[in-house]
């Protein structure tokens, strides 16, 4: 039961990992794209991408969440006590995200789109690096089990913690740029299909770089973690690398969709190689799965809910993007001309004050 | 400096933990009536425009839609924000309970995903989708909204009817039947109670902004509409939501009874016990001012046995096993508030139906609409005043007799300096959010509703481009 739980657990890290990730990722290209006139076409590509789909992509945290508390409570319990801070914050920096992004869309004076966009961006950033630490510190074995608290900084400003944090940032960055590449290839945007095939290049090279450094940092401050990933972990480790010089050759070679592939593999592979590595624990060296399982009954809940998932989200979830992607979501907002999805007119930027009109 | 340091690490963390909760639910709860009944309103509309190619109605669903939009992202995070919190503030509750609390959520989650994706279909989907698929599209969204909703209410009814498990010799859970702890005894009334409110609550919401445009003096067809169904939605919802809080009522009397003694401020078992129109409990138990009803409350428990029905006091429990006397009074002022705003929801529901019964039409008498235009803000405060009596009549209990709001707290000193924040954020959002909605509507307003492109247009869907 504890490894059925287990896989069912890690599949939605996975999932948070590529799709929530990629979100967070879009959100990291928009933090650089610069100013307002210059970023403007790479930030309408990227709203135009993630705009129909971010809510449901951040629901996997919350089934993260709850299949946690309710097959390893006593885990969960360890973490939030440890990790208080990180998680604080990330829960902040999905109100502003969130919010942020959501009024962007609502708005149309470009000052204030300016302001929630920035509060989109910076926090696109924040979270993903939170989230990073905290699985940095529960894989370098940070958090005792029983409910207890670990040190309260100590636990997330750690090398394992920032190589977690900026890895996350890093892969969603990646993730993204692919995802974007393919975008405007599909939106006839030749100049951001190579403005982001770039920048997904240069992600994919500099998380290739992290991933080297990162194995002599794990070897010194997760020695449980390293173990794991050069025994059993290693297949996964080498398919990620794989892959991930798989899609760079791909983005080279102008094959989108296969980058695409290839890049959700080799994040997804760096993710599992994460469980496998620290198997059979759920937090490394002080709670394993087994002795962290709730009751049968539970499991069996989970289980349920995972076949409901099957049979009715999934569906739903894939009907969503197929939607999307054949322009059947365009964006909403006043400002389009029943044209869309041209993205070459100016932002409408309303210069006079906003005054109440006279009917209605 | 050291004693400062010492200072902040002293600080308690149960009191700023419960009032982060408290403070973060009761903004979350406020943006749930949205979520849930307006997907119905905008339904309602929608159908309207697309049946009887009512221009009206369509556009008032496309900006509902748009508006919905927005309370939705932010019902969203802040709602993500509370299952972070569940962990962050009452970790030891988590650890303890979180396999048979955390049960519901897993259905919630799933409730809430099929919701999202259903919201991004209909919301982006006006331009593109024939109207037909595109309104089907909002169907789920309806559905998953009253049953995440009842989700969440089984984990909080399971807290006050915590059941479905075993527990060891020490206290662990050992076993779990998920039915029983999804179907406790508490949820179905609990449910039904919360679901009911999202509908008066919404409905009364989005009505009251078109009667505070009415009472201004916009009497358009237009306006009419953005009042009539939001506000037939909620005066339908009001008597229903009546029915079902009088048998919760019964439920907690017979389950609960020193959370019925609470709400009817009874400190001594007694018979023919009154009921006390606001009044205060004093530490001494004795009870001073108010308007008492001889007998009230007793009949209306039994009326069978009428004054003569024997209501169980607060003193049927040690001291620190029941709320304590100022917990009490806010349980008790809350109940009438709650009913109190009830009976004038009823009232003006009831005054709807009649003039439409017997004028077919809406009362025109500006006393209405200004009634009309203060029932989304009372609404809200019944909901908040009927949630604080579920929530404060439970103290000191986190899990009703099993386990204490001090033993499930968080041990980080730091709460209060994230209480602040959380309130500092809060009312930000909370600010932009208006502003947000008053920026669109004020768009709106400058668009002529009758040149802008119309939904499903100008060549139902598909082929919109010039």
């Amino acid at each position: 039961m504890s490894t059925i739980a287990a896989i069912i657990l890690f599949t939605t890290v996975i999932a948070y990992a590529v799709f929530g990730g990629a979100d967070f990722g879009a959100g990291f290209w928009d933090l650089m794209a610069g100013g307002t006139e210059r970023g403007d076409r790479p930030r309408r590509i990227i709203d135009h991408s993630i705009g129909p789909v971010w809510e449901a992509n951040h629901v996997w945290l919350i089934f993260c969440f709850v299949v946690l508390w309710t097959c390893f409570p006593e885990a969960y319990a360890s973490i939030t006590l440890t990790l208080f801070v990180p998680l604080t914050l990330a829960a902040v920096g999905i109100v502003l995200r969130g919010s942020g992004f959501a009024f962007r869309h609502a708005v149309f004076r470009t000052r204030d789109r300016r302001v929630f966009g920035a509060l989109f961006a910076t926090s696109s950033v924040l979270v993903p690096y939170c989230l990073g630490a905290v699985a940095g510190a529960i894989a370098s074995g940070r958090v005792p089990d029983g409910g207890r608290a670990g040190d309260p900084i100590g636990s997330w400003i750690n090398p394992t913690s920032i190589l977690g944090g900026v890895l996350a940032v890093g892969t969603g960055a990646f993730l993204a740029a692919t995802f974007l590449v393919w975008d405007a290839g599909r939106l006839d945007e030749a100049p951001m299909v190579e403005y982001f095939r770039r920048r997904a290049a240069g992600a994919a090279t500099a998380m290739g770089v992290l991933s080297l450094i990162g194995v002599f940092v794990l070897r010194e401050d997760a020695k449980y973690l390293f173990a794991g990933l050069t025994t059993r972990g290693l297949p996964l480790v080498i398919t990620a690398a794989v892959c991930g010089t798989a899609a760079l050759v791909l983005l080279h070679r102008q094959s989108h969709s296969g980058a695409r592939l290839t890049a959700v593999v080799a994040v997804a592979s760096i993710v599992l190689g994460w469980g496998v590595a620290q198997w059979d624990y759920i937090l490394p060296e002080s709670l394993t799965l087994e002795a962290a399982i709730a009751p049968d009954g539970t499991v069996i809940a989970v289980l349920v809910a995972v076949g409901l998932a099957t049979v009715f989200i999934l569906p739903a979830f894939a009907l969503l993007y197929r939607l999307d992607q054949r322009g059947f979501l365009p964006k909403e907002g006043a400002e389009d001309s029943p044209g869309e999805p041209r993205l070459d007119s100016p932002l409408p930027a309303i210069t006079k004050p906003i005054g109440r009109s006279s009917e209605h | 400096m050291r004693w400062l340091l010492a200072g902040i690490l002293a600080i308690d963390p149960v009191p700023w933990a419960r009032a982060q909760m408290a403070f973060t639910l009761a903004a979350h709860i406020i943006l749930v009536p949205l979520g849930v009944s307006w997907a119905l309103i905008m339904l309602i509309a929608n159908y309207r425009g697309v049946r009887h190619g009512d221009a009206d109605a369509l556009v008032l669903a496309q900006r509902w839609s748009k508006y919905l939009a927005v309370t939705f992202a932010v019902g969203a995070v802040t709602g993500t924000v509370l299952s972070f919190e569940f962990g962050l503030l009452w970790p030891r509750f988590m650890g303890q309970w979180g396999e048979a609390f955390g049960i519901p959520f897993l259905f919630e989650g799933l409730f809430f995903f099929a919701e999202a994706i259903f919201v991004s279909i209909y919301i982006f989907g006006w331009r593109r989708m024939k109207p037909w698929p595109h309104f089907f599209s909002g169907v789920p969204i309806v559905i998953c909204g009253i049953g995440g909703s009842a989700a969440v209410i089984a984990s909080n009814a399971w807290m006050n009817d915590p059941s479905g498990f075993t527990l060891d010799q020490a206290g662990q859970i050992i076993e779990v039947d998920p039915w029983g702890v999804i179907f406790n005894d508490a949820m179905p009334l609990m449910a039904a109670h919360m679901v009911v409110a999202a509908y008066v609550v919404g409905g009364f919401m989005i009505a009251s902004v078109y009667a505070v445009g009415m009472a201004r003096g916009r009497r358009d067809r237009y306006h009419r509409l953005g009042f009539l169904i939001p506000f037939t939605v909620a005066a339908i919802a009001v008597p229903i939501q009546i029915g079902v809080g009088d048998r919760l009522a019964g439920w907690v009397q017979e389950n609960q009874p020193v959370k019925f003694a609470a709400i009817a401020l009874v400190p001594e078992t007694a018979s023919d016990v009154p009921e006390t129109l606001f009044g205060r409990l004093q530490d001494d138990g004795t009870v001073s001012g108010g308007i008492a009803i001889p007998g009230m409350t007793s009949y209306m428990t039994n009326p069978s046995t009428g004054t003569a029905t024997v209501i169980q006091g607060l003193d049927t429990v040690p001291a620190g096993d029941r709320p304590t006397t100022s917990q009490v009074n806010i349980v008790h002022w809350s109940w009438d508030v709650m009913v109190g705003i009830g009976m004038l929801l009823l009232l003006l529901s009831l005054w709807y139906g009649a003039t439409w019964l017997f004028r077919r039409d809406m009362p025109q008498s500006r006393l209405f609409l200004l009634v009309a235009s203060a029932s989304g803000v009372l609404a809200v405060i019944a909901m908040e005043a009927g949630w604080v009596v579920s929530e404060v009549g439970r103290q000191p209990w986190i899990v009703y007799n099993l386990q204490r709001v001090d033993d499930a707290a968080t041990a980080n000193t730091g709460v209060w300096i994230t209480f602040i924040g959380i309130v500092v954020l809060y009312a930000a959002l909370a600010a932009t959010t208006i502003y947000v909605l008053r920026t669109m509507s004020i768009r709106f307003k400058r668009e002529d509703h009758h040149n802008q492109p119309v939904p499903y247009g100008p060549s139902d869907g598909g082929q919109s481009d010039p």
